[in-house]
């Protein structure tokens, strides 16, 4: 008598996605995901997992982690990041070294793919958090990611 | 004044306060059905217009009537602007018989639940007409899905009714409530009555022509359905009377199951007036569990509606209109 089981079967199931559906009504109260954008602007938190666009974190002594490699430049499919650099001589040891000059990251090219952040050997370059990205002319989407007078911070490039 | 014409006066008033009344409780539910959507779906609905969004569908009101009513060149005009006047009528004409309290019933005809099954099923004239005339693919194809699946379904909402006429013993629907003072009809009947609610809602869904058994509309595959080339007013006509249909079903469940305005153990039987409150909270309920329908169930294929219906709820609604008779006759049915 599989019409039977049939019918049971059926009201069973619907009735497991009525009960998941009606758990989300009764939650719906508290736990909206619904963000109140413009209006909760200074407490809104973004999720630690959101691609806002490519940042490079500087520490307190104004020193980043890029080496210059250039991996990230060479994992991107889009030509988002170029990297100015050139070589000097290194003062304590006297040999060459290349370091950088500019790190330019072209936000109105960049997918998020995320490619070049994975590419990267010393974790230099992070997702930044900040979602308002937009500009009235587009040259301010082409940022330098490394500040002026800044560094390789010591020890990164052993 | 003569008592002719003060009886048409009473009848315009009557019609006329039915009109306004329910005009703005379906303009509601088209605000209830957002926000409850929203709710399943985690998110928090209309709530900016007014206090909460209660202003919304009033906007949304405003809107549709300053649009203009496009014409197309190819439709057959007479029909195209005569169709959306079929389901808002039908829709509006059936509200006269619900017993609301045990005083306020417009029109007590003893072939009550008969008046409103005919009366339901004229609003798909308007449909099919809509679609026909339209004279676009997409709202053919609407409008003959719509034919084929209320004709199918008006069995359903029949047989399920029946097995309650059954056990009421009368069609006229002031005394199916009296019969439902001694225990309502989902009790007295048990078993059989119980499953001729959960039909009667499966069908009543179908027949109101809502997920999962909008095939009339099927966004994804019809644009819009049998209403593709209507706007403005006319467009809300439409869409006034799906919202209509809608509380028109739940309050024909209520009638016959629930005990219309009959309070649960009769706790507010020395105030009648509460009873409009008791109407419209299990109305409401049952609204609110067709729209939980809507938003959890994905929408069927045409085969798999047909096949729903006719190899399915219609032999079980045959089998259970025996087994209420069987109990009916041998008197196992509880009464308090």
């Amino acid at each position: 008598m599989s019409y039977f089981s049939d019918i049971y079967n059926g009201i069973k199931t619907l009735l497991t996605g009525m009960s998941v559906t009606g758990k989300y009504l009764l939650k719906s109260q508290s736990g909206a995901i619904t963000q109140q954008y413009p209006d909760n602007k200074d407490t809104l938190k973004m999720f630690d997992r959101f691609r806002g666009e490519v940042i490079m974190p500087h520490d307190e002594n104004n020193e980043h982690s890029c080496t210059g490699c250039q991996k990230c430049e060479i994992a991107c499919p889009n030509g988002t990041i170029e990297i100015i650099w050139d070589r000097g001589i290194d003062a304590e040891t006297g040999k060459k070294k290349k370091n950088i000059d500019q790190h330019i990251y072209h936000l109105g090219m960049c997918t998020m793919c995320g490619l070049c952040i994975e590419a990267c050997p010393t974790d230099a370059i992070k997702w930044g958090q900040n979602f308002e990205n937009s500009v009235y002319d587009r040259k301010h989407l082409t940022r330098v990611l490394n500040k002026p007078g800044s560094k390789v911070r010591p020890g990164v490039e052993d | 004044m003569p008592e002719g014409v003060a009886s048409i006066v009473e009848m315009i008033l009557i019609a006329t306060v039915y009109l306004i009344l329910f005009a703005v409780a379906g303009l509601y539910l088209v605000l209830l059905e957002r926000k409850v959507a929203a709710w399943f779906q985690l998110r928090l609905g209309p709530n900016r217009v007014g206090y909460k969004g209660l202003l919304q569908t009033m906007a949304d009101a405003l809107k549709l009537v300053s649009k203009e009513l496009t014409i197309i060149d190819k439709a057959d005009k007479f029909l195209f602007n005569l169709a959306p006047y079929f389901p808002i009528i039908t829709a509006l004409m059936a509200l006269a018989v619900f017993p609301f309290t045990e005083e306020l019933q417009a029109f007590d005809i003893n072939i009550g639940l008969f008046f409103l099954m005919a009366i339901s099923s004229i609003g798909v004239i308007g449909i099919l007409l809509g679609g026909w005339a339209s004279n676009n693919k997409f709202a053919l194809i609407g409008a003959m899905r719509s034919g084929v699946q209320t004709i199918s379904y008006e069995l359903s909402v029949g047989l399920s009714l029946l097995t309650m006429v059954l056990i009421s013993g009368s069609l006229q629907l002031s005394e199916i409530v009296e019969v439902q003072k001694e225990g309502w009809l989902i009790v007295q009947g048990h078993i059989p009555a119980i499953i001729a609610f959960m039909i009667f809602m499966i069908a009543g869904t179908a027949e109101t022509n809502r997920a999962p058994f909008d095939l009339v509309e099927a966004e994804s595959e019809l644009g819009a359905g049998f209403h593709t080339e209507y706007s403005g007013m006319k467009f809300a006509y439409f869409f006034l009377a799906e919202f209509i249909n809608m509380f028109i079903v739940a309050a024909v469940a209520t009638t016959v199951f629930f005990g219309a305005w009959l309070s649960p153990f009769g706790i507010t039987e020395s105030i009648p007036m509460l009873g409009i409150f008791w109407f419209g909270l299990k109305t409401l309920l049952i609204i609110i569990l067709m729209m939980w329908f809507r938003w959890t169930f994905p929408r069927l294929r045409i085969d798999q509606l047909l096949t729903l219906e006719w190899k399915y709820l219609l032999p079980l609604n045959l089998m259970n209109l025996v087994l209420m008779a069987f109990i009916v006759w041998r008197n196992l049915t509880i009464q308090f």
